[in-house]
């Protein structure tokens, strides 16, 4: 069987909104809809049979079991496309790409789309776990005198509903605390997180200014731009904020260097070369290759495998797979889930010590040019809605190296449960 | 904008009402519908001389109307199509009369009276007089006719294809063109293979298509057989994208203002499509102000969309690989073009700068393998752009026309499609109105 590389034909994604912000009554459904018919409108798919439709959202209702089939068939693709979702935390995007490019890859797909959703706004709220025993267990009664009994069992405290938190079932910590650990450990400053997160917000709005955006972004509820992006931010206006993660003296996490919970949604347009040029439709870039990784966070070592730290793993299996260096890429997009996250994971790959215990490398990975970072921008400036950030990013990247006339990029997204995914695409 | 008064006038009781008080009494107009007869009933076809010219009853029945050339005295008509070719002295002019007094008794409601005659050539003065008189007469008759019927003019010179223009202006489509003169070239104007579809195998651009107008002209060059892409403003992309959906056409996020616009344009229609057919120049802004009054930003704001835009891409279109031959440009002008409107200095400089672009152009368009640019000036149409006239002003603008209403988005649409299309070749340079005779301008 031959391989082929898939190719990213282009993206479409709403503008990211801020929690309970112009979206806080858009349902993943809802958003995931518009932003699969705006990529439809985009590239003229109306009533399209499409290979496959794999979206993943990380906060899901119940109801949603099938939210991506739900989504294709109230968009303006055909029906007959078939549809399923991907669920790996802030890796899902990353991951139905993959997933979308390796399918087409083996001839099993001539496209697809990829991408996620999610909202902060509309998050499923849980009844008490001992409420949901005690109706269960009423449901299963066959006397309604059994069924009464049961529910005798209701107390006040059980009505009290469990909204969802993003800390981690095994560690209580929630993702901030974890990340502030991390950031502890490597020793990050405050004023690099925040010179960070300025880069990033300058970074977006200077892609906004361009138009880069003008064929990746369609407005969604009157909202036209990232709600999150600060044009004007300043070290001077982030150094004001308080630390809101990590304790006492050494606290350096903001809400200016960590993402804000979001709304929104992303899709990326993949396919065979062949499909794309039968639709007249130009391609992007194309999906090289891809790695996944994880860390025992709960167990293990608290400067190496922090919960956001599983990147670090990915990156030298992936290239030694491609018999390529850390220097060999034009454009790097590593995923800010917090400043000190990206900033951490360039520490581990420059420190010699570290790759030669952890990564088994002979010396330090090596180090990137800044300016090749997240050059549009990334999650501090846009938000990050977390399913959806994947497919921003590979959106994104592949226009950026198709701009460029060619050139390879890399992409790095942290996820929870300790993971990463990395990805490389060429153009 | 629903207008509610065309509404209530249509009732029993609306139009008794409207009739004893003496207010304007528009009619529903016959809109082309896909699949429908040419005309509601049978076609008086005459000359001015008394015989009908078998050409044209050819044409006529080609086209599927029941073409009569006797009255007998009963009929109801549809349309009544006069060749006034031959006319050369004043007192031919009475062959008009002769012909069209009797049946236009008995005109159906949105009926059709259609003219054709030569352009005056000043050659002879004598020819020149009297040829121009009948613009004089189109024009007056428009404003005596009654319950949505329409007369127009079209001029032809020797060696012009008649069919396809004969056919647009009896049709459904020229609803809302009433009392207008349009010239007609001997430029090539092969028919469709299909007249139900016109545009097919066309690609067609259309920009500010989000809504109003624009996404009525997407619509209809959808409807004929286009390609279409829809362009506007990034902001507008919602509305952009369900424009796209409803009928099947591709987004195009573009500031038509933009330094860039004409180069992103070309790179988009390189990488998407064989090259242009279709180009409609529709994306337009009011910024009304008097001109005592009028701050740069809301002068140079609508110069640059309206008028600067078109010249740009126009330039860049002519000057690279992207315009196919035969192409067509419709431009949108507007009747404040041409007669001028109170706290539109900007707006009217624009319009009638679109006229000056059309007029001089056309020879470079022809120039490139017989293409064509022409412009549509609308009169009052019912779109956003319109809703935001204060609802007094609006309601006097509507009833300001020989068809006493305002046009829809769609009759404008329908004017962009046919010259759109290929058998529209031999019109070039020129301004059509769509206006229901607006009693301002010309
Ligand atoms: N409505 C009328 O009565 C009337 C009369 C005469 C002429 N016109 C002309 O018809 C055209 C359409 O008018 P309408 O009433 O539909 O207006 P509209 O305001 O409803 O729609 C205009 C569209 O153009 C888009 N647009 C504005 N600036 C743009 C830019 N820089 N780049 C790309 N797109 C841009 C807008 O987003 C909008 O979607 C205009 O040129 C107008 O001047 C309208």
């Amino acid at each position: 069987m031959s391989v082929r590389r898939a190719a990213v034909i282009g993206g479409n994604r709403i503008p990211f909104a801020r929690s309970n912000g112009p979206y806080a009554r858009a349902s993943n459904q809802d958003m995931l809809t518009a932003t699969i018919d705006g990529l439809v409108a985009r590239f003229g798919l109306q009533d399209e049979r499409l290979g496959e439709v794999v979206v993943g959202a990380v906060l899901k209702h119940s109801r949603d079991f099938n939210l991506t089939r739900e989504a294709v068939l109230g968009s303006k693709l055909s029906p007959d496309t078939p549809a399923y979702d991907v669920q790996q935390a802030c890796g899902t995007g990353l991951e139905t790409v993959i997933v979308v490019a390796n399918k087409i890859a083996l001839g099993q797909l001539e496209s697809g789309v990829a991408g996620g959703v999610d909202t902060t706004s509309d998050a499923p709220i849980a009844i008490h776990e001992d409420l949901r025993a005690v109706l269960l267990e009423a449901r299963r009664a066959t006397s309604i005198g059994g069924r009464l009994k049961a529910l005798s069992g209701v107390r006040p405290r059980q009505l009290v509903p469990a909204v969802p938190s993003n800390s981690e079932p095994r560690t209580g910590m929630s993702m901030g605390e974890h990340q502030a650990v991390t950031t502890l450990e490597w020793g990050i400053s405050r004023a690099a997180q925040d010179e960070l997160a300025v880069a990033s917000h300058h970074n977006l709005a200077a892609a906004y200014e361009r138009g880069f955006f003008d064929d990746l972004v369609t407005p969604f509820l009157g909202l036209t731009r990232d709600q999150n992006l600060r044009p004007d931010s300043s070290l001077d206006k982030l150094a004001e904020l308080t630390t809101v993660f990590g304790r006492g003296e050494s606290a350096t996490m903001t809400a200016g260097n960590s993402t804000p919970l979001s709304d929104g949604a992303a899709t990326v347009l993949l396919a065979s070369d062949e499909w794309a040029a039968e639709h007249r439709l130009p391609v992007l870039a194309h999906v090289v290759d891809a790695e996944t990784s994880a860390v025992d966070y709960v167990h293990g070592d608290r400067k190496a495998d922090g919960l956001l730290m599983a990147p670090v793993y990915a990156l030298p299996r992936l290239l030694a797979r491609n018999k390529l260096s850390l220097g060999d890429f034009d454009c790097y997009e590593i995923h800010e889930a917090f400043a000190s996250t990206v900033l951490a994971t360039l520490a581990a790959w420059a420190d010699g010590a570290f790759c030669r215990q952890h990564l088994g490398l002979t010396g330090a990975l090596g180090s990137i040019e800044r300016t090749k970072l997240n050059v549009n921008g990334s999650s501090l400036a846009a938000g990050h809605p977390f399913a959806a950030t994947g497919g921003r990013i590979v959106a994104g990247l592949a226009k950026q190296l198709c701009q460029n006339g060619g050139g390879r990029g890399l992409i790095s997204i942290c996820a929870a449960g300790g993971q990463g995914v990395a990805a490389i695409l060429e153009a | 904008m629903n207008d509610r008064y065309l509404g209530l006038v249509n009732t029993q009781i609306g139009s008794a009402l409207a009739s004893r008080v003496g207010l304007p009494r528009p009619a529903v107009l016959r809109r082309y519908q896909a699949g429908a007869p040419l005309l509601a009933g049978p076609v008086l076809l005459g000359s001015i001389s008394g015989t009908a010219p078998p050409a044209l009853a050819g044409l006529l029945a080609g086209a599927g109307a029941d073409t009569r050339t006797t009255d007998a005295g009963d009929v109801a008509w549809a349309g009544l199509v006069l060749d006034a070719t031959e006319v050369s002295a004043p007192d031919q002019l009475a062959g008009a009369r002769t012909f069209l007094a009797g049946p236009l008794r008995r005109l159906m409601p949105c009926g059709r009276v259609l003219v054709l005659a030569r352009p005056a050539d000043g050659t002879d003065v004598t020819v020149d007089a009297s040829r121009q008189a009948l613009d004089g007469i189109v024009r007056s008759l428009a404003k005596e006719l009654q319950r949505g019927a329409t007369a127009n003019l079209l001029l032809i010179e020797q060696g012009a294809s008649l069919e396809s223009g004969v056919r647009f202006f009896l049709s459904g489509k020229s609803a809302y063109i009433d009392g207008q003169s349009l010239r007609l070239g001997a430029g090539p104007a092969p028919p469709p293979t299909d007249w139900n579809r016109p545009l097919a195998g066309k690609t067609a651009l259309v920009t500010g298509a989000a809504r109003g107008i624009g996404a009525a002209i997407a619509g209809v060059l959808a409807r004929d057989g286009a390609r279409v892409v829809l362009a506007d403003l990034p902001q507008a992309g919602e509305a952009l994208v369900k424009v796209a959906n409803r009928i099947g056409a591709t987004t195009l996020h573009l500031d038509v203002a933009a330094p860039d616009a004409p180069e992103r344009l070309l790179t988009y229609l390189a990488a998407h499509t064989d090259g242009l057919d279709v180009l409609i120049h529709n994306a337009g802004i009011t910024r009304d102000k008097l001109l005592v009054n009028m701050a740069a930003e809301q002068w140079d704001s609508v110069l640059a969309v309206n008028l600067i835009s078109q010249l740009r891409i126009n330039a860049a279109l002519l000057g690279g690989e992207q315009l196919r031959a035969q192409a067509r440009v419709v431009c949108l002008s507007s009747t404040t073009g041409l007669a001028g409107n109170r706290g539109q200095t900007n707006y009217g400089a624009t319009k009638a700068g679109v006229i000056g672009l059309v007029r001089s152009a056309a020879r470079e368009f022809t120039a490139h393998a017989d293409s064509t640019i022409n412009a549509v000036a609308p009169g009052f149409i019912d779109t956003e752009m319109t809703a935001r006239m204060p609802m007094a002003t609006r309601e006097v603008a509507r009833r300001l026309s020989s068809l006493q209403q305002a046009g829809l988005p769609v009759d404008v649409a329908e004017a962009v499609g046919w010259l759109s299309s290929s058998g529209a070749g031999g019109v070039n340079g020129q301004v059509l109105r769509v206006c229901g005779q607006n009693l301002v301008g010309a």
